[in-house]
């Protein structure tokens, strides 16, 4: 292919961009004569271009657009099937491209039917007169679009165009194209566009631009970070050697290669309306498809970023904007039902923030559906039904990014398919980029997209462990926190395995060095501890050492080492050292590599864990008297503690420990365990507000994660059931065994809920409890639902959740478990609904108050059997009665 | 040599083309390798080791600014490695537009050798020594194993061989 043919392709390729963004705009706009002139002038060039190259397909194609778009000069009436035509004009002129550029000739075939189909169109309206005829009195300035290099030969006609144009109005201010508008506001900027239009005031200020191969750029970038890193290393000798004359010529040097990092950089940067310029023909497409009204509004398409940045997001993008013009938007006749107004908009907003770009893609459409993705993540199995009702609204929202996701009630040609949100997310997030979704039922929903300006450069952290030095990107740190022994923040270990209190929060701390495999023996206690979060996983990078902050040149991985999730790239510093980059994702997922969500407790694991959810749990594996490992969820657990078997004091043969001012029973874990008399003793503290308990074990195995999935022990009340724990059958401790052999007044609330065959209500002031007793309901079948309050119940049994049984406690920090009841009593839904009260002591007054209010049974709060024969009896009468 | 009589005086260009080899030495052995293939020879000052790496890769080096993977050709051959760390010299190769450093013993001179002389590999030559070598050229004073540069840096990554 010669030079002139690939140039002929690469310009008319864009010419065409052009034209179907601006036909678009002229459809909605017919009286704007400049859209329609900038129109007519690209199309009149290709044909002449076409014509000079002896394409005759492509000539006669062309030729017949130019005469219909002529007409609408003409002030024939701009129709939308004559917009249609010429965009499918448009189309097979892209596939005969498209087929020239492969094999270099144009291709066999006839566009009769098109061609036909424009001269019909064409001559229709040739009849109709001219009404707009008092447009052409306007002067004929002669500034329309020049083209700022040679041109081409099929342009030789522009003395021809602008005789053609002498009647048309002279140019106004309103420039045909989002991404020209940037070259002229902002003449600062530097050649990112190729485009060589210059809409307005062609005779002032010229924007010269040339065409750069982008190779040409990449290698210039490629040289200038070499430049960079060996002025780094000049400036780190120079550092060194206190030599005068060397500092100010390197000073200069200095300035100049930052100038040029600068420069350089910027012209990779191209306007994100780049990306954006197909997505007014996509909508146009659409809305048609549909049968929609939708309107496309662009802000910020000047906004400029990396041009492999914008590679990467484009496709999202459109995706995006598809999704809302399909899910979002609704038809006219539902729009004006709720009394919207016909048209739906679509807004894109871009700008900068700092060091990112912010995108929004905003439509006033209905909004998600959220009890349609409640539903469906039930359906998949992504979350149980009792999750999702827990969720907010924004946590639901997340659930359209699962792979497979769709709500669409049926497959649309549009969307419906459920691929592409997840590779959304994914594409962003390979980026280092964040998606956001805000929804308002009825209101619309807007995507934010978050990402970095540029790839090549990031800022990153330098830190060290066994003498070798690492970087962190900087977007993944959190804090520092400085561990030594005996200091504030001290490095504990259960087991071996380091966590680090911070915050109230146990934050799992894993030393570089040991994932690493840099060495084998111990591991120091003492360090920093890089707090860093991916997604909404927290944990702990232990280093040995944290040196600077940098600005690094991103280098890939040899393929090679590729594999190596761990390291996202390589730089060379300062120093000429090559350093590895560190990518948190990948140390989460080595890490916790054998669970897919990772083993590290969400942020808001906690809370999370205690609602006694299905999702994995993290247990505190520990062995008690026996051989069998023995487990109890690590939500519950406030503190491991290891004491000197001589601080133990016997009390009327019950052992307490002094801990934290004040006594704190003991209790052996096992009946077969004796509390130790020397030595040190490994505790595990639980405790509710003031009151604790000490569990005496044998040994503190493990923290692991794991799906809870319990099989209940009957005979053993200390146990609520076995479960399977890393293949090994472990004994899950019941908690609430233990605690009336402590404590008779450890119960201020505790409530349930549980709603599986049957839904079960439990309210308890103490998140203890109900963390306690959940598992216990969950492996009996039972549905939970958990409440600390009265007024909480009252709101989950208001808002319309189905409960069968409402299990209470009878003290309540608030009100009375009683007040409860008889509030419920009191209204017609719930007079009837069984009730079981978990009272602390038998009192004679509170069973008579428990007849009175009709409550099904009173059980006692410690007795788990009790509590569940009741329950399965209830279940019984009410599937007889059912 | 033969070669030449059997292809005839025709085709005595192809037969006599010379090939020029960069000899390098590991564990006493001499080893070639194609001068087209070398793109330079240096010393290797600094090296970061890469955690997690196949052993093959010793780590990655600033050669004038660009990054090189280090690999030891020692251990492609199943060598022990090299006791006494003293000078390293490393090969500097491209293979699959990407920059690697073979690290060797020690570097020789470059050979002028005739391809029609050079030899299959001997039948009982170690498996992993045979897939590297496209053959061996008789010296006055020793054997020369031609490399296949190729395959000596295709080896799998872990990963991969998983």
């Amino acid at each position: 292919m010669d030079d002139l043919l690939r140039e002929f392709l690469t310009e008319t390729n864009e010419h065409l961009d052009i034209v179907d963004v601006e036909l678009v705009r002229f459809e909605q706009d017919p009286n704007n004569e400049t859209i329609l002139r900038n129109i007519f002038r690209l199309v009149h060039t290709i044909k002449g271009t076409c014509g000079f190259l002896g394409l005759p397909r492509l000539e006669a194609l062309a030729h017949a657009a130019e005469t219909l778009m002529g007409k609408f000069r003409d002030g024939m009436p701009v129709t939308t099937e004559a917009v249609s035509l010429i965009l499918s004009t448009l189309d097979r002129i892209k596939e005969i491209l498209a087929e020239l550029e492969r094999n270099g000739v144009e291709p066999e075939g006839v566009d009769g039917d098109l061609i036909n189909d424009l001269e019909r169109m064409a001559a229709q309206n040739a009849t109709i007169d001219l009404a707009s005829d008092q447009k052409v009195e306007t002067i004929g300035t002669l500034a329309y679009q020049v083209l700022e290099r040679d041109l081409l030969p099929g342009e030789v006609s522009l003395d021809e165009l602008e005789r053609a144009f002498r009647e048309a109005p002279g140019p106004d201010t309103q420039t045909p194209k989002q991404h020209v508008e940037t070259i002229n506001d902002a003449p600062r900027k530097p050649a990112g566009s190729v485009e060589t239009v210059d809409a307005s005031d062609a005779s002032a200020s010229k924007i010269q631009t040339i065409r750069v191969n982008v190779d040409t750029l990449e290698h210039l970038m490629t040289m200038v970070s070499e430049l960079v890193l060996t002025r780094n290393q000049l400036l780190e000798i120079s550092r060194r050697h206190d030599d005068a004359g060397y500092k100010v010529p390197l000073q200069r040097l200095s300035h100049v290669t930052a100038e040029l990092q600068e420069g350089v950089m910027r012209t990779r940067m191209q306007p994100i309306g780049n990306a954006w310029q197909k997505l007014p023909r996509v909508v146009r497409d659409l809305s048609a498809e549909l049968s929609k009204k939708i309107e496309l509004v662009m802000h910020g398409a000047d906004t400029e970023l990396d041009r492999q940045v914008l590679e990467v997001i484009k496709d999202p993008l459109t995706h995006m904007v598809r999704n809302s013009a399909d899910h979002g938007i609704e038809t006219p006749l539902e729009r004006q039902a709720v009394g919207k107004s016909e048209r739906g908009t679509i807004r894109l907003n871009a700008y900068h923030e700092g060091g990112t770009i912010t995108i929004e893609i905003a439509d006033d459409g209905r909004g998600l559906n959220f009890a349609a993705i409640r539903r469906k993540a039930v359906e998949r199995g992504i979350a149980s039904e009792m999750e999702v009702e827990r969720m907010s609204e924004a946590q639901v929202a997340k659930f359209i990014f699962h792979p497979g996701f769709s709500t669409a009630k049926e497959v649309t040609s549009v969307s419906g398919r459920g691929v592409g949100m997840d590779v959304v997310k994914t594409n962003i997030e390979l980026i280092g980029g964040t998606v956001d979704i805000r929804s308002e039922q009825g209101r619309g929903t807007t995507f934010t997209i978050k990402i970095p300006l540029t790839l090549a450069i990031v800022a990153a952290l330098i830190v060290s462990s066994k003498d070798q030095r690492f970087a962190i990107p900087q977007v993944a740190v959190m804090e520092l926190v400085r561990v030594t022994p005996g200091s504030e923040h001290v490095i504990e270990r259960i087991n071996g395995t380091p966590v680090l209190r911070l915050r109230e929060r146990l934050l799992p701390i894993i030393p570089l060095s040991k994932v690493l495999g840099l060495e084998n023996t111990e591991i120091l206690d003492e360090g920093f501890v890089v707090v860093t979060q991916v997604g909404r996983q927290r944990f702990g990078i232990l280093v040995d050492g944290v040196f600077h902050t940098e600005e690094i040149v991103v280098k890939p991985m040899s393929s090679k080492l590729r594999h190596i999730q761990l390291f996202s790239g390589n730089t060379i510093l300062g120093d000429g050292a090559v350093v590895l980059i560190i990518d948190p994702n990948g140390l989460a997922r080595m890490v916790g590599s054998g669970s897919e969500d990772g083993r590290f407790q969400n942020d808001d694991g906690l809370e999370k864990a205690s609602a006694g959810s299905q999702e994995t749990t993290t247990l505190l594996v520990f062995r008690g008297g026996g051989e069998s490992l023995k487990a109890v969820p690590l939500s519950l657990v406030t503190r491991l503690e290891e004491i000197d078997a001589d601080t133990i004091e016997w009390l009327g043969g019950r052992p307490l420990v002094q801990y934290r001012g004040r006594l704190m029973p003991l209790v052996a874990s096992d009946e077969t365990m004796e509390i130790r008399r020397d030595g040190q003793q490994a505790l595990v503290v639980f405790s509710d507000g003031d009151t604790s308990m000490g569990l005496a074990v044998e040994e503190i195995v493990d923290i692991v994660e794991g799906k809870l999935d319990i099989e209940l022990i009957a005979e053993r009340s200390d146990l609520i059931g076995s479960a399977v724990v890393r293949g090994r059958a472990t004994e899950i401790v019941n908690i609430a065994h233990y605690l009336p052999l402590v404590h008779e007044t450890w119960a201020r609330s505790t409530a349930s809920r549980s709603d599986a065959a049957a839904t079960v209500l439990l309210v308890d002031d103490s998140a203890f409890f109900r963390d306690m007793l959940t598992p216990v309901l969950k492996a009996s079948g039972y549905k939970v639902h958990g409440a600390a309050r009265v007024e909480e119940a009252i709101q989950i049994l208001g808002s319309g959740a189905h409960v069968d049984v409402l299990i209470t406690a009878i003290d309540l920090a608030d009100r009375s478990g009683f007040e409860l009841v008889e509030a419920l009593r009191g209204s017609t839904r719930f007079a009837s609904l069984p009730v079981i009260a978990l009272a602390v002591r038998h009192d004679a007054q509170q069973i008579a108050q428990a007849h009175r209010l009709n409550v099904t049974e009173l059980v006692a709060k410690f007795d788990r059997d009790g509590l569940l024969s009741a329950l399965s009896e209830l279940q019984g009468s009410l599937e007889k009665a059912a | 040599m033969a070669n030449a009589k059997m292809n005839g005086p025709q085709a005595p260009k192809v037969a006599d083309e010379q090939i020029e080899y960069v000899t390098v030495n590991v564990h006493g052995q001499t080893l070639g390798l194609s001068i087209d293939r070398v793109h330079d020879v240096f010393v290797v000052s600094e090296m970061t080791t890469v955690p997690l790496a196949s052993p093959e890769i010793v780590g990655l080096l600033n050669l004038r600014g660009r990054v090189v993977t280090a690999v030891s050709l020692r251990r492609r051959l199943g060598l022990p490695d090299l006791v006494e760390e003293g000078r390293r010299m490393a090969i500097g190769l491209e293979h699959r537009g990407e920059s690697y450093g073979l690290l060797v013993d020690g570097v020789g001179e470059v050979l002028k050798l005739h391809a029609a002389d050079l030899q299959p590999n001997p039948v009982h030559l170690n498996a992993g020594w045979a897939s590297l070598s496209r053959g061996v050229h008789q010296l006055q004073d020793r054997l020369l194993i031609i490399l296949d540069v190729d395959a000596v840096l295709a080896f799998e990554t872990q990963k991969q061989a998983a």
